[in-house]
């Protein structure tokens, strides 16, 4: 039987959908009894791995490694090197070019060279300073420039062209080009990497570990260990934060604790200090963006000409699917009738940068705004005119890859409202008379809108599974292939899973994610994990579900219109049941009341080769208004106020997507002002503790904060209950305090297209306020 | 002499005779005890997901304070009333904050949260705190959450934590302070053998024998330096002075000339104390690391280790501070700026430990002004530290000035060269301010690091000395401060 999707409409009688609930873990985070990796009760006899890795080498050929001293120190079981590693040095997702442990070269600062087990922690930690690495240095290549320079890629270069857009820019009647400089961004996730090996019989092994991808640290640690991926198992009950970064780069440590685990015949645990994890962990990609865009005299862009320079790192991890998806988001929320939109993605020796929340959508939709901003400069004209002017809208509607955006007209309905409820053109106003009246400080607004592209562009991960049982005491047994790192997944999927059955969410039993019970899954990632795994839990309730209805129907020869699933009930006409009685009768006459459900998103036919074809299901959209004040003496900065308009469809849960769209919103402003990551000139990576890597804290946000969810006709996708996905799209809502900060640089000169790098720190906007300071004088 | 530590947790006397040099509370916590509540985020006290709250008594009354367990030495909770997570909740019901951070839907993956529901029990233990935002967000500082972008922690604690506490700490309260009382003792600490011990004196006399006997120890304050060497440089400290017990050495005495500062008290304790100087002082207080650090760390601590993080100095050296110094030898005192001899390099002689500074008032004649200027607001080190004291005659003529910076130089440092080019010039006359904008181009040589290139250091040196002239003379620090609605009121021009 097939599952009959909802009816777009906010009129059915819903329990627990489209609820404010809180978080299913809520009661047990506030009171410490939320089980985290490193809380797990450890086996008797579990041993604690250390990294071993040089202070010194950026990149280099080991010479010598001399590890004697490390061997001897007090509580050292044993040291791994490559030579102990029983199958493939590889911990790579795809491409086969991430070493577990250096074999000859170092590739980069802070790549792991040998690992120690001990009896605890501090001794594995404390031995591992302990080991003499000889190495040769090579000069590294650290940035995109030097990259280019050199030529060295890890991927071949991609693009998108449509029309032609010499012509276009030939064509327009005002051409302007600039670059700008995006910087990259550490998850920091609260709970640092961690993972814990249990060897298990027949060469098994049980891997507990802080990942977003269960199923790629059992095939990681299957290569690891040269075993059949039916020999491991992988599970989390939950994550302390991902955002992406253990999405691939938890792989290398459930391998290292697997490899020792197999070593030593003991549990082993590795729980990276946070300076190493900043260290060895990739972060979101840092660009140089180089554009053109030529545009007519009303501002309406003609052609755009954008070249995305992406540091990918020493290895490739997935900066394929990144780039693409900068490219697929270099039209923010604009036509561009001639386009083309080029990505290099290059090789450079340093970490390996990796998924971050927005996953490369967010440097292609800043490049936008700033070619927005320009042409608002130039013609001296408000901004936010400008970007409604650039709007897709009925005929000019399709983007650079050929997909259409359907509901061009939510994004305009819901940037008008929002234009309406900040007050955007009053503050305008006095956002002007603020700054002929002020000569130090400098206030800046803008509006800017968001839209995001909802499924995986590598178009095989768009599938999910679930496993639901119903036990005979009217109990649910709820897994699926989604993780749970914070976002509320566990808690929106049983919530459509208590709908489904008709039974209160306590019923509902959320499990941990494991490998063992739903095969083959795909990361949670790409915002999707609500849209498959909600889903594919309720084929599998529904399917439940119907085979006691035909039981039912049968033991009472009635048709299924008489019977209905509610109040942890089941209704057959006149007569009422307690679940646990009709499943248990179910039972008795051998009714399999556990199923596998499965979803795979329709619609999905993006082919990569040719570029052509539809990439995303559909658009999740939204839109921030912030205003700011600079500091023209010292460029410190204030986030004054922020209001924001956001589209999820039919909320499943309205608390939990108001939490993940603020949240996103404050990890975004984070990305583009206080967050610096600084390499010095050796490669060596200078901010990699919260001393000198500043995530923002609760004084950052704005007094005025005001966040809603746009109420609109829902998903016009037949996604699970019309509900949009909601993880990552807000991230790009902060592109409007970026753009609020260049609009009050902008204001010290006239015309002038400020060159204001990302982050904004107050280095940055001092920058960019002298630079627009001399170039007025000049 | 006693040779264990003891100290309250869950209304039980604990008293541990086994405890490490070095091992922190954190570690107690989640490996010899096995409560995992308590979480390490980052190890270095800038995270707060490790936070735990600390029951004192402090003029008779209980007060709790937060503190970054991952960097608080186990045997530093001698004494005191030890709180985590775990005992917040009585028999599965929630305890106020943790019902409102519920409520408020305040946790997302839950790993900072709690590390907040233990700020926020202090807070809410907190008899003197004015419910607004910016008491709730000064509080926070030291929590990072990655999640939720803080507005429902905020919340949360606006709705729960400004009514009088009612829970089972302030049931108990009255038993819990004649417990704390009868810990207090006044007889030296000392655990272990002469080659690895933890201990803390009672004594000035007994810290100057115990230091001469052994001056290779280490004195730890309040951690939040030696912590880091503990849990991020991974350092054998085998001897271990905690100055924390010692009675009279966290003094803070007010007076008409000035005011007094104990080598052990801590910025928490100062605070009142600072904002009596000047509103700017107690400003810039309130943004010296977190509401943990503060209520661990010691301004005596920060200057003796000659720490290069340090963002008091240069607004102490602008004051006038002199410093003392205590040894078996006797005492001295010395200009505080004369202290920090080179990056990493103090004046002090072997044996030798702070005792206190001495920070003079302002005169009616003299105004001081301070910025402090970082990437963040909370809880960051500077890039560029300016403290200024200028002493006017009655036509705003700057006849003296006193000028420091931190971040200039490779320790704080004073800027002569514009204080000289100053004297003279013209509050009236911003002509006449130009020689010290240009003096200070050869006062410093900043460098580059992390924080701040080095042209960005010098030109927001020069800004600082102009803003300070710019406000001395009469301009609202709402015209040229970015971040003065976050400051509390200042202090005008004398």
């Amino acid at each position: 039987m097939t599952a009959q999707l909802d009816p777009n409409d906010l009129t059915t009688p819903l329990k627990h959908v489209r609820k404010a609930l809180p978080h299913d873990s809520a009661a047990k985070h506030v009171s410490g009894t939320a089980t985290y990796i490193d809380d797990m009760v450890e086996p008797v006899g579990t041993l604690h791995l250390a990294p071993g890795w040089s202070r010194q080498a950026v990149r280099g050929r080991i010479l010598a490694l001399d590890l004697e001293e490390v061997r001897s120190a007090p509580g050292v079981v044993a040291v791994l090197t490559a030579d102990d590693i029983p199958g493939r040095n590889d911990c790579s997702s795809a491409f086969g070019d991430d070493p577990v442990l250096a074999e000859e070269e170092i590739l980069f600062y802070g790549q792991v060279v040998f690992a120690v087990v001990a009896e605890t922690r501090d001794q594995a930690r404390k031995a591992a300073l302990k080991a003499k690495i000889d190495v040769a240095p090579i000069t590294p290549i650290l940035t995109a420039e030097d990259a280019v320079d050199a030529d060295t890629t890890v991927l071949p270069d991609y693009q998108f062209r449509r029309g032609s857009p010499e012509t276009g820019m030939n064509a327009a009647e005002e051409v302007l080009s600039g670059s700008m400089k995006i910087g990259g961004q550490e998850h920091f996730y609260l709970e640092g990497q961690v993972a814990m090996a249990l060897p298990q019989e027949d060469g098994g092994m049980m891997v507990y570990s802080s990942t977003q991808h269960p199923t790629e640290i059992q095939h990681t640690v299957a290569k690891v260990l040269g075993v059949p991926d039916a020999a491991v198992t992988a599970e989390v009950r939950r994550m302390g934060g991902g955002f992406g970064g253990k999405e691939s780069q938890a792989n290398q440590w459930a391998a290292l604790a697997s490899i020792a685990a197999a070593h030593t015949g003991r549990a082993c645990k590795i729980r990276l200090d946070r300076d190493d994890d900043m260290i060895m962990t990739g972060k979101r990609h840092d660009f140089k963006v180089n554009w053109q865009v030529g545009h007519d005299s009303e501002g309406r862009i003609r052609a755009v000409d954008m070249e995305f320079l992406a540091r990918c790192g020493y290895s490739v991890d997935l900066s394929l699917g990144v780039n693409d998806r900068t490219l697929f988001h270099a039209d923010s929320s604009y036509f561009y009738p001639d386009a083309l939109i080029r990505s290099r993605r290059l090789r450079t020796d340093t970490c390996s940068n990796t998924a971050f929340r927005g996953f490369g959508g967010p440097q292609g939709m800043l490049a936008a705004e700033r070619m927005i901003d320009a042409i608002a400069i130039t013609l001296d004209k408000d901004p936010l005119e400008i970007r409604k002017l650039n709007f897709y809208d009925g005929e000019r509607n399709l983007t650079p890859f050929g997909m259409p955006v359907e509901e061009y007209q939510v994004m305009h309905d819901l940037i008008d409202q929002l234009e309406e409820s900040s007050d955007y053109w009053a503050r305008r106003d006095d956002v002007r008379f603020f700054n002929e009246n002020n000569a130090v400080l400098k206030k800046g607004l803008a509006l800017t809108p968001v839209k995001f592209g909802i499924s995986f562009t590598l178009k095989h991960l768009n599938q999910a599974g679930a496993l639901v049982h119903l036990y005979t005491d009217g109990s649910v047994h709820l897994n699926h292939g989604g993780t749970e790192m914070g976002q509320g997944l566990y808690q929106k999927v049983a919530q459509v899973v208590a709908e489904e059955f008709g039974v209160s969410l306590n019923k509902v039993r959320i499990t941990a994610t494991n490998t063992s019970k739903v095969p083959n899954t795909g990361p949670t990632a790409a915002s999707s994990g609500t849209d498959l795994n909600a889903m594919a839990a309720k084929i599998a309730a529904k399917e439940i579900k119907n085979r006691l209805i035909t039981f039912l129907c049968e033991q009472h020869q009635c048709g299924p219109e008489a019977i209905f699933f509610g109040d942890n009930k089941v209704v057959v006409g006149d007569q009422s049941f307690a679940l646990a009685d009709v499943a248990k009768q179910a039972h008795m006459a051998r009714i399999q009341l556990s199923h596998a459900g499965y979803y795979a998103t329709p619609g999905i036919t993006w082919d990569r080769e040719s570029a052509t074809g539809r990439p995303f299901y559909y658009f999740a959209f939204g839109g921030a208004c912030a205003e700011v004040t600079i500091d023209t003496m010292t460029g410190e900065m204030t986030v004054d106020r922020v209001d924001i308009l956001h589209d999820v469809g039919h909320s499943l849960n309205p608390a939990i997507d108001l939490g993940q769209i603020e949240g996103g919103f404050v990890q975004g402003m984070g990305w583009l002002t206080t967050e610096e990551l600084i390499w010095d000139e050796t490669g060596r990576l200078r901010t990699h503790a919260p001393s000198t890597y500043k995530i923002p804290t609760a004084s950052d946000i704005p007094e005025e904060f005001n966040v809603r969810l746009y109420q609109g006709s829902g998903n016009p996708q037949a996604t699970v209950y019309r509900s949009k996905a909601v993880g990552e799209p807000p991230v790009m809502l902060a592109n409007a305090v970026f753009c609020a900060i260049n609009d009050a640089v902008a204001s010290l000169s006239p015309g002038l297209v400020p060159n204001l790098d990302a982050p904004a720190t107050p280095e940055a906007i001092m920058k960019a306020v002298q630079d627009m300071r001399r170039r007025k004088i000049a | 002499m006693r040779d264990t530590i003891r100290f309250l947790k869950g209304g039980e006397v604990v008293e541990l005779a086994n405890v490490g040099p070095t091992e922190t509370v954190l570690d107690y916590l989640r490996l010899r005890r096995r409560e995992t509540g308590t979480k390490e985020g980052c190890g270095e006290g800038d995270c707060g997901a490790c936070t735990v709250a600390l029951g004192r008594l402090i003029d008779g009354k209980l007060v709790y304070q937060p503190v970054n367990s991952c960097i608080q030495l186990l045997g530093m909770i001698d004494g005191a009333e030890l709180v985590t997570v775990e005992d917040l909740s009585q028999d599965a019901r929630l305890h106020p904050v943790q019902a409102a951070m519920v409520e408020m839907h305040g946790s997302q993956c839950g790993f900072c949260t709690p590390g907040f529901i233990m700020t926020l029990f202090t807070l809410y233990h907190d008899t003197g705190a004015e419910k607004s935002r910016k008491t709730v967000t000064e509080w926070l500082a030291g929590n990072l959450c990655r999640c939720t972008g803080y507005r429902p922690i905020i919340e949360a604690a606006l709705e729960s934590c400004f009514d009088a506490a009612d829970d089972a700490f302030s049931w108990r309260a009255h038993e819990t302070r004649e417990q704390l009382r009868q810990l207090s003792d006044s007889s030296d600490v000392f655990i272990g053998d002469s080659d690895c011990f933890f201990s803390s004196p009672a004594t000035l006399d007994g810290l100057a024998a115990l230091y001469g006997q052994h001056p290779n120890a280490t004195l730890v304050a309040g951690a939040t330096d030696v912590g880091l060497w503990i849990t991020k440089h991974l350092r054998e400290l085998p001897k271990m002075i905690w100055l924390g017990r010692i009675e009279g050495l966290d003094r803070v005495e007010d007076s008409p000339s000035g005011v007094l500062i104990g080598a052990t008290a801590t910025y928490a304790a100062t605070e009142e104390a600072m904002t009596s100087l000047s509103s700017n002082l107690g400003e810039l207080w309130r943004r010296i690391g977190s509401k943990q650090v503060r209520a661990s760390g010691t301004v005596g601590g920060n200057i003796a280790n000659g720490s290069p993080i340090g963002d008091t100095p240069p607004a102490l050296i602008a004051l006038g501070t002199t410093l003392e110094l205590h040894s078996a030898e006797g005492s001295r005192a010395l200009p505080l700026e004369d202290y920090f001899i080179d990056y990493g390099k103090q004046d002090r002689r072997q044996g030798e430990f702070v005792t206190g500074l001495f920070v003079p008032r302002l005169s009616a004649n003299q105004a001081f002004r301070c910025y402090k200027i970082t990437k963040r607001f909370d809880q960051d080190i500077s890039s560029v530290m300016g403290a200024f004291r200028l002493s006017l005659d009655g036509e705003g003529v700057i006849t003296d000035a006193r000028i420091a910076f931190g971040g200039m130089a490779g320790t704080p440092k004073r800027a002569s060269g514009a204080e000289a080019a100053l004297k003279g010039a013209s509050l009236d006359d911003p002509s006449t301010w130009g020689a010290a904008m240009q003096a200070l181009l050869s006062d410093f040589t900043p460098l580059t690091d992390m924080r701040a290139s080095a042209e960005y250091r010098m030109e927001t040196a020069r800004a600082l000395l102009a803003k300070a002239l710019m406000e001395v003379s009469g301009t609202a620090p709402e015209e040229v401060r970015v971040l003065a609605k976050r400051e509390a009121g200042h202090d005008r021009a004398a």
